[in-house]
């Protein structure tokens, strides 16, 4: 019997061993490598001076600025080839705008395969919600990936005689990887795009499944509980202050205080780790749900009608958002706000409308699509992987390691996403 | 965007912009919409609580006029500054926009080792002016900064820091003109740094009223050329609070160091 069990034991090694052998990323905890994301040494070679331009396009001409946020054009990138190439819209993740780091790192990994790329901020940042949501209350993927959608129809006309383009493809990370593939799913109706090439990097399975695990990881793991959040917080900007210098870009999405493990010899403390990416997270919802709060007139946390002043304070406000769980405003807001816009519409109907689950036929059959993920991304729960291996079967490249989003500079994904985009007649 | 503070000392453009904004805020005086107000969700007075610190508070007693300096702030960067600055970048070459740079931080080395001198610190002191020998001879007058290439960084040293080295406190938050986020300590030991660089005049500008603004024109627009921080970019609701959260955790930092 032991003899059995050390040669299935053996064999289990030997698997495992295969199944990494090749991939050497170098960090094998995946919160580590959530928030590290990927060392200098082991970074792919890639241009610097890519020539980015600011733009702007105005989504809905009619809409009144509101003066608490006082921009009428929703912002993006433009990134230009020479010549005549595709051009791929690049979707950012929760909170995040067209200039965060990840996009930073993406566009120029996109620009090496010879593409023009268009940077769009995520549907859930405040200049988006603002400017180019219809509903202004984010997190419903289909409606925010129809707003994309619309964003970018807008934007193909403005370049029309500025960047030659021989075909469209689309991509996007976390969640911005999700509303790829609804963009596609999509354009297979509208057809303004034909997309040839679509790719998800590190997708959520189901939106609401991964909110409520960053939801656990801050709440269970607050060194002395949920009460101490506030001398956790205060903690965390104190380090945030020392790695933060003004000679860079910061917006305040989901992952900006990764920042504090980048590039320094900080030790890695498992709960710490967690409820640092839990906090970040909270964060970008806060954020996310004020402004959309204070744009809808929800009631939710600003006084119903209550007209915010231009010199008003408002830091009571963000004392309470930094309350509210995303699972919380799931319940109390998103979930009626979406009951009163049609009828039939239930908790567990709107989890599954929001899941790649919910349009995973189609997803079997677009071969244009490919996913790339890693086995242990933390925002997924257990057995989701599986989900991009049964669905996507050869056109998924999982990783054995990279945690959530931690190994998209290294050298083995930068080449797999350039040999992607430039391979020709897929 | 904190380095927009220093040395954009320009006083005659300052009280022009304050006028400006004062105007301008007068706009806005229009009549209040008379919808009646219903409570929250949740409810500040049921929410935050008094016994507990809340680390985004910043003492901040002039919140309402700092805020609307914020947002003055915000639209001059955004329909004058930025535009000017990429002006400049697209007229200019980057390596006569380095050599800008660097010639002014050359000059404002100054500063560092004064303060570094007043705050009785060994090796700020001999490293700045290592700094300031090396790059003023091998360096062509300041135009390439090659100490740091020696591996002597620069030691950022101003009075505000003197002053917080010395213990005192960082006094109420304060957005000024065009400069954005300081504190009244702060704003002080820029009024001195200004006066002290004016006194030593290392450019002999006295007198030559044309030449001190260019200077200090060229001066603030390399500044804000460095500095990627664009208004309400932050994706964030709370920018006006981060931001200032931000500016006082950095300068106790600063001064600890």
């Amino acid at each position: 019997m032991k003899t059995v069990m050390f040669s299935l034991i053996g064999l289990l090694i030997s698997l495992g061993a295969k199944a990494n052998s090749g991939y050497d990323y170098p960090i094998s905890d995946p919160l580590a490598a959530t928030v590290i994301g990927t060392p200098k040494e082991h970074m792919a070679s890639l241009p610097d001076a890519i020539g980015r331009s600011a733009r702007e396009v105005v989504v809905f001409p009619d809409r009144e600025v509101n003066s608490f946020f006082p921009r009428k054009a929703l912002a993006f990138t433009l990134v230009k080839q020479q010549q005549k190439a595709p051009l791929v819209f690049l979707l950012s993740g929760t909170g995040a705008s067209h200039r965060s780091a990840k996009m930073l790192l993406l566009e120029r990994v996109l620009f090496k395969a010879g593409l023009h790329v268009v940077s769009l901020p995520s549907p859930t940042y405040g200049n988006f919600i603002a400017t180019a949501s219809s509903a202004q209350v984010p997190g419903h993927i289909v409606q925010d990936s129809a707003d994309l959608y619309r964003v970018m129809g807008l934007i193909r006309d403005q370049l029309q005689d500025e960047v030659e383009v021989s075909e469209y493809y689309v991509t996007g990370y976390s969640l911005g990887g999700a509303q790829a593939a609804f963009v596609a799913k999509l354009d297979e109706e509208r057809q303004a795009f034909d997309f040839k090439k679509v790719l998800m990097i590190n997708p959520p399975v189901n939106l609401f499944n991964s909110v409520a695990i960053l939801d656990h990881l801050l709440e269970d793991n607050i060194p002395g509980g949920l009460n101490n959040i506030e001398p956790f917080f205060d903690g965390l900007m104190s380090e945030f202050t020392e790695v933060y210098t003004e000679l860079e870009n910061v917006d305040f999405s989901d992952d900006f205080l990764y920042r504090i493990y980048q590039n320094r010899q900080k030790e890695i403390d498992q709960a710490q780790v967690s409820a640092t990416i839990g906090m970040s997270f909270r964060i970008s919802s806060a954020n996310m749900i004020f402004f959309s709060d204070v744009l809808t007139n929800g009631g939710y946390i600003l006084p119903k009608n209550h007209q915010l002043e231009k010199t008003e304070s408002t830091t009571d406000y963000f004392k309470v958002a930094s309350r509210i769980s995303f699972t919380d405003y799931f319940n109390e807001r998103f979930y009626p706000f979406f009951a009163t816009q049609s009828t039939g519409v239930t908790r567990e109907s709107l989890m599954w409308d929001t899941s790649l689950s919910s349009i995973a036929d189609y997803l079997r059959t677009a071969k244009k699509i490919t996913v790339v993920h890693n086995s242990d991304d933390i925002i997924l729960a257990p057995g989701e992987i599986n989900f991009f291996t049964d669905t996507f079967q050869s056109r998924a490249e999982i990783y054995p390691r990279g945690g959530h989003c931690g190994n998209l500079g290294y050298r083995d994904n930068v080449d797999f996403m350039v040999n992607y985009f430039s391979r020709q007649g897929d | 965007m904190l380095k927009q503070l220093k040395f954009i000392n320009n006083q005659l453009l300052v009280c022009g912009f304050c006028a400006s904004f004062f105007l301008l805020s007068g706009c806005s005086l229009l009549p209040k919409a008379s919808v009646e107000e219903g409570p929250a969700h949740y409810p500040v007075k049921e929410v935050v609580r008094d016994d507990v610190a809340y680390a985004i508070d910043v003492y901040d007693p002039w919140e309402g006029f700092n805020r609307g300096m914020y947002r003055f702030n915000a639209w001059f960067d955004r329909y004058i500054f930025l535009p000017v600055v990429a002006g400049y970048a697209y007229v200019t070459p980057t390596v006569v926009e380095d050599v800008v740079s660097n010639s002014f931080n050359n000059l404002f080395e100054l500063n560092n080792l004064g303060n570094a001198i007043l705050q009785l610190k060994p090796k700020a002191t001999v490293e700045t002016v290592e700094r300031i020998v090396i790059n003023s001879t091998i360096g062509v007058a300041g135009a390439m900064d090659v100490a740091s290439k020696f591996g002597i960084y620069e030691h950022e040293e101003d009075f505000g820091q003197t002053l917080g080295h010395y213990g005192v406190g960082n006094g109420p938050y304060l957005v000024l003109p065009l400069l954005g986020p300081s504190s009244l300590r702060d704003a002080t030991g820029n009024v001195v740094d200004s006066l002290t660089f004016a006194a030593v005049d290392p450019l002999n500008l006295d007198g030559h009223s044309q030449r001190e603004i260019a200077f200090h024109l060229l001066n603030a627009v390399d500044r804000r050329y460095r500095i990627p921080f664009r208004y309400y970019d932050s994706g964030s609701p709370f920018e006006y609070e981060i931001t200032r959260l931000l500016y006082m955790r950095k300068r106790d930092l600063d001064i600890a160091r």
